[in-house]
């Protein structure tokens, strides 16, 4: 009887879906304790005039969208909390969606790969990418590892940080240019519009569920990975979209954590404690 | 040697002047009561003092030098701007992050740190409320975790930016006590921003008021008279005393009333 895993695309999925989870649930994990994933989503967008525009002067699509979205991640970084603003978010996300747009229309041979960058094609990943996911994960994850420390005392209590001697600009850049390159992992998987799902979703999910950073983050990696593999298994059965069962499995985990800790915190009321 | 120094200082806020040529001192070990409206400067004053802003004239000095960014030496607990974030991050781990959290690496504690942190949640009297989330906690008990966190790594000065927002008046007692009694007994210097006075009495040895750029400083009956609050404010002021509160009123209009509200 055969299986899934006698197809080798299935096996690449697999192996990426593995990689881009530990990532995604990691920096994830901070993305959503600062407050920031609208920054990330932002990021992901800003990455598809830079797949679109690659591919118009014969780059790889994935190093188009890694430069552009690191350049957009430092200057995310830079502006600090002049970023968190939601119309100036919106309105380069909705250029950059344009731009994008603008490079098909030049190159309409890349029009086919359009829906890829967009929604993201896990079924179409090569033994090579996957390596090549594999090594920069390695690197992102060693270099946040590197930045935990400061960055969370940042994200927790950045006045407190700053008089701790804590350099805010310098930690918030360097960690946005991580949230850039594991978006552009991300999007392999999901694609620029669906980066959400396996960013956020499971980190929100784990930032509920769990007391203390470590946990934390080890749940929102698993969760990430676990979501992953049911949604290619389930893809492999019914032959929807993968990152359409993504998106259901990162909203269902999310909503049922809200219900799990709402049920956990009326505990304490019971003894008396309001 | 002097807490706190300031020759002739002036701060800018956003371009706009908050203090012109302020001078004053504050002596080792004195707990005083940092007071001014809203956008009076409190906190400008507090940052200026951590060397996060430098004055645009003057000179400050903190515990004998200037002051630098990471001062080891000074305490701070930052005014509460928002919530805290919705984590089951606990008290203790709260603690850990600001004991450990400038150096760079994975987030684990050493030995030292763990001691460190457990000796500032004794001081405050909140090892039973370590283990809990930060996020569970009440707004008191909250107020003991952050003040520990000002506690690591033994301060001389404690610069607290309004610890008594949002408390009720028994947990603001409860607070202040709190903080007059470390401050005593490990010979700590104290300035406590207060947008009230009344809370603050039974411990402060003098208060520096600010308003209008300027500062005034001395014992609560000196600084809190009409003329002088009339000066700060740019106003007529009166200042009415009754049975142990003080009332400041511009035009029959109280200037201190937001915190009544919690009042029994």
């Amino acid at each position: 009887m055969s299986t899934m895993f006698d197809y080798e695309f299935m096996r690449n999925a697999f192996y990426a879906c593995t990689v881009v989870g530990i990532v995604a649930g990691a920096v994830g994990y901070f993305l959503v304790l600062r407050g920031q994933t609208f920054a990330g989503h932002a990021l992901s967008h800003v990455g598809f005039p830079g797949a679109t525009g690659a591919g118009l002067i014969g780059l790889s699509p994935f190093f188009g969208l890694t430069v552009f979205t690191v350049i957009a991640g430092i200057g995310i970084g830079l502006l600090g909390e002049r970023a968190h603003r939601d119309v100036a978010i919106g309105i380069v996300l909705t250029l950059s969606l344009g731009l994008g747009l603008l490079f098909l229309h030049f190159y309409t041979a890349f029009a086919s790969q359009a829906t890829n960058v967009l929604f993201g094609n896990v079924l179409g990943i090569s033994l090579r990418t996957v390596i090549v996911l594999a090594i920069l994960a390695v690197a992102i994850l060693v270099a946040l590892g590197l930045i935990a420390r400061p960055l969370l005392f940042a994200s927790l209590q950045p006045e407190l940080a700053e008089a701790r001697g804590v350099p805010l600009n310098l930690v918030s850049t360097l960690f946005m240019v991580l949230v850039a390159f594991a978006t552009s992992e991300a999007v392999q998987i999901v694609g620029v519009l669906l980066v959400f799902a396996l960013m956020v979703a499971p980190a929100a999910t784990a930032l509920r569920l769990t007391q203390g950073v470590l946990a934390g983050i080890t749940v929102s990696m698993v969760l990430a990975v676990t979501i992953a593999w049911i949604s290619l298994s389930l893809a492999y059965q019914t032959d929807w979209p993968t990152s359409f069962w993504i998106t259901a499995l990162g909203t269902s985990a999310y909503l049922v954590s809200g219900i799990v800790q709402r049920s956990m915190a009326r505990r304490p009321v019971a003894d008396g404690r309001t | 040697m002097n807490a706190i120094e300031f020759a002739k200082v002036t701060l800018t806020y956003g371009g706009r002047r908050v203090l012109s040529d302020v001078s004053f001192s504050i002596p080792q070990g004195a707990f005083v009561g940092l007071l001014g409206a809203n956008g009076a400067g409190k906190t400008t004053m507090l940052r200026a003092i951590l060397g996060l802003i430098k004055p645009a004239g003057g000179a400050i000095s903190v515990l004998g030098k200037p002051p630098t960014r990471g001062n080891a030496d000074i305490g701070y607990m930052p005014q509460a701007r928002r919530a805290p974030t919705q984590t089951g991050i606990s008290g203790l781990d709260f603690v850990l992050i600001a004991a450990g959290g400038h150096r760079w690496g994975w987030p684990v504690a050493s030995a030292i740190e763990k001691e460190a942190a457990w000796k500032a949640l004794e001081a405050v009297g909140a090892s039973d409320l370590a283990r809990r989330p930060l996020a569970e906690l009440s707004g008191g008990e909250r107020q003991r975790i952050l003040i520990a966190q000002a506690l690591i790594g033994d301060p001389k000065l404690l610069l607290l930016d309004e610890p008594l927002i949002s408390l009720d008046a028994a947990h603001q007692r409860t607070i202040i006590d709190l903080v007059h009694e470390i401050g005593e007994r490990l010979g700590i210097s104290v300035l406590f921003c207060s947008h009230e006075i009344n809370p603050l009495l039974r411990a402060v040895d003098r208060v520096l008021y600010l308003g209008n750029g300027k500062a005034a400083i001395g014992s609560v009956d000196e600084v809190i008279s009409g003329p002088v609050l009339s000066e700060l404010y740019g106003t007529s002021i009166n200042v009415v005393r009754v049975a142990g509160r003080i009332f400041v009123m511009a035009d029959d209009v109280e200037l201190e009333g937001e915190a009544h509200v919690h009042d029994v």
